[in-house]
């Protein structure tokens, strides 16, 4: 899909989705997943010019030429198995099951689950592992693209920025990481519990090529931002996306009290008709 | 087989040269380091296959992730860092990364136990086998001498899944020759007595076997048993030792607790209950020469005779 409505329509139907499997677990991350919902839907389904962003096939999962995407913020797994169900990874049926024992999927991330591509959730861990997954892919003379996303409060790990020196001396062009900043992180807002900012100049001093989205919720916008991302440099390439915590469900928004919660049934009675609203 | 009997040679400098050898033919591996080539002798293979090479820096946690991350794909990847670093500093990323999703990583850690000498306890691990033990899909190995040690780098590499090579910075006799034959999970009975049973690993073995050779002059006859496999442990030859033996000591350079002493004690006490005496560290270390070292914490022979011989007399 190249039409923004298309690709917000795609991404409400899913945040539906997404909200329904984390309110019958009871359990889950609320808003990361909203936050990060768009940027996965523009990498799952976007295209530039007729070709996918991102080249996979649930068919074929061990496809040599398929791009590969770590999500590193592991918390928002809802998200990703929200549209790994829809792309036909796994069955829908699935999505009822989360967070519950003897279920496909795990409260984060875990590499047995088909379309999941590294065990994440431990944060920093899937950027660092996306790189070496990246640095596998230059070593054979790939060209495939390995693509991450991680929170803004990811970024307060160590690892994160000896990840971000090592991609940087290894020229690792074929690595692209998104950041989800939503500004918020489990305890409050990330600038008051300990301060990221400036993101944009600490990947540049790094020596990343830095790519601003002023709003992650705009299709048109991360898709112009991912085709300059694709164009070949000798840097890895970091796209940080402004986003809005619990994004689509309206009291949720920006609220650092749904970091980690499920929507009640009666938040639910609230929430999902207005998302609703916007597929009709 | 490389190392002639009785050379004093590093299970460390062995690893070197079997990466070089092994590493070379197998082409999926890959060597990883963190600023510390030239203490894991991993220099020439970077010479030889720099596209199969890469240093982090002083970045254990990165390098050990992204090892993760390149096995994903089929590579072997070799993380190698001091024991320390290679282990501690990047524990929860071996947990995490490398175990739980059952990665086929290979973490090498070199300069080991108080055997590290003058760089002192900040650079001695000492827990190193306790922490890598206790997490699932981790097999841990602690080669008794350099040929060992080369033997063990090419079943490691025929082997899947998450490994621990645990190395000596010091050089101690080769005690193997070229009959020795090397299998992951599989202990070996060096020396066989009724009297005494030692279990032992890694530089240990040759004190023990030493303290053997002294008990023999005294009409005691000693079982040394090389455990270079802590984990899978060789529960069926752990049990029968026991059985045979009249006292059972385990031997290593390591913390008592939670390294080889524990693992033959979870066996034994739930298998074959019997007292079983330790000998190992129960403190930080120290600068100091290997030997010294060797001396004032009792884990050379010297130091393993005394032992025994108290427990032989009470």
């Amino acid at each position: 899909m190249s039409d923004p409505k298309e690709l917000h329509k795609k991404a409400t139907q899913l945040r539906i989705e997404c909200l329904k499997s984390i309110h019958k677990a009871q359990s889950g991350h609320t808003g990361g997943s909203m936050s990060a919902m768009d940027i996965l839907v523009t990498l799952y389904y976007g295209d530039l010019g007729g070709d996918p962003i991102m080249k996979y096939n649930p068919q074929k999962p061990d496809w040599e030429d398929q791009d590969y995407f770590i999500l590193s913020k592991g918390h928002a797994a809802p998200a990703l198995y929200a549209i790994l169900a829809d792309i036909g990874y796994f069955e829908k049926s699935e999505l009822d099951y989360l967070r519950q024992v003897n279920a496909l999927l795990q409260g984060h991330p875990v590499i047995k689950t088909p379309g999941v591509t590294m065990t994440t959730g431990s944060l920093g861990q899937g950027f660092a592992a996306a790189h070496g997954l990246a640095l596998s892919l230059k070593m054979d003379h790939k060209k495939n693209i390995v693509f991450t996303m991680l929170g803004d409060g990811e970024l307060q790990e160590g690892i994160v920025w000896e990840t971000a020196m090592s991609a940087a001396q290894f020229k690792s062009e074929n690595f692209i990481a998104f950041i989800d900043n939503n500004e918020i992180q489990l305890d409050g807002f990330t600038r008051s519990i300990m301060n990221v900012e400036p993101i944009i100049d600490k990947f540049a001093s790094f020596g990343w090529r830095t790519i601003p989205v002023k709003n992650g919720h705009d299709f048109n916008e991360l898709l112009t931002a991912v085709e300059k991302a694709l164009i070949p440099s000798r840097k890895p390439t970091v796209i940080v996306c402004n986003t809005i915590k619990g994004k689509g469900v309206a009291f949720a928004e920006r609220n650092p009290s749904y970091h980690g919660v499920a929507l009640s049934k009666e938040e639910m009675q609230v929430a999902i008709p207005a998302l609703e609203k916007e597929l009709t | 087989m490389i190392y002639k009997l009785n050379d004093k040679v590093a299970t460390r400098e062995a690893f070197g040269a079997a990466i070089l050898k092994f590493g070379g033919k197998f082409k999926n591996v890959i060597v990883l380091d963190a600023d510390l080539a030239s203490s894991l002798k991993t220099q020439k293979f970077a010479q030889i296959y720099p596209e199969r090479y890469l240093n982090f820096g002083i970045a254990e946690s990165n390098m050990v992730t992204a090892a993760a991350g390149m096995a994903i794909r089929g590579k072997v990847p070799f993380a190698c860092s001091f024991a320390i670093f290679a282990t501690g500093r990047a524990w929860e990323f071996i947990r995490n990364a490398v175990c739980y999703p059952n990665l086929n990583v290979k973490i090498v850690g070199s300069h080991a136990g108080v055997l590290t000498g003058e760089d002192g306890a900040t650079h001695q691990a000492l827990e190193d086998i306790a922490i890598m033990r206790a997490i699932p899909n981790m097999k841990v190995i602690c080669p008794a001498d350099a040929n060992e040690a080369y033997l063990a780098v090419e079943e490691i590499i025929k082997d899947f899944g998450p490994t621990y090579l645990r190395l000596g910075r010091a050089s101690l006799p080769v005690i193997y020759d070229s009959s020795h034959k090397f299998k992951i999970g599989y202990a070996d009975i060096l020396t066989f007595g009724e009297d005494i049973c030692i279990f032992a690993t890694g530089p240990l073995v040759h004190s023990c076997l030493e303290a053997a050779k002294k008990l023999k002059e005294r009409d005691i006859h000693t079982t040394v048993v090389n455990i270079s496999t802590i984990k899978p442990l060789d529960e069926k030859l752990v049990i029968d030792c026991a059985k045979k033996c009249k006292i059972i000591v385990t031997a290593e350079d390591h913390q008592i607790t939670g390294g080889l002493g524990s693992a033959v004690m979870e066996v034994l006490s739930e298998n074959y209950p019997k007292q079983v005496h330790r000998i190992g560290m129960e403190k930080f270390g120290e600068s100091g020469k290997p030997e010294d070292l060797y001396k004032k914490y009792g884990l050379d022979a010297e130091g393993v005779y005394s032992r025994l011989s108290e427990w032989l007399t009470n």
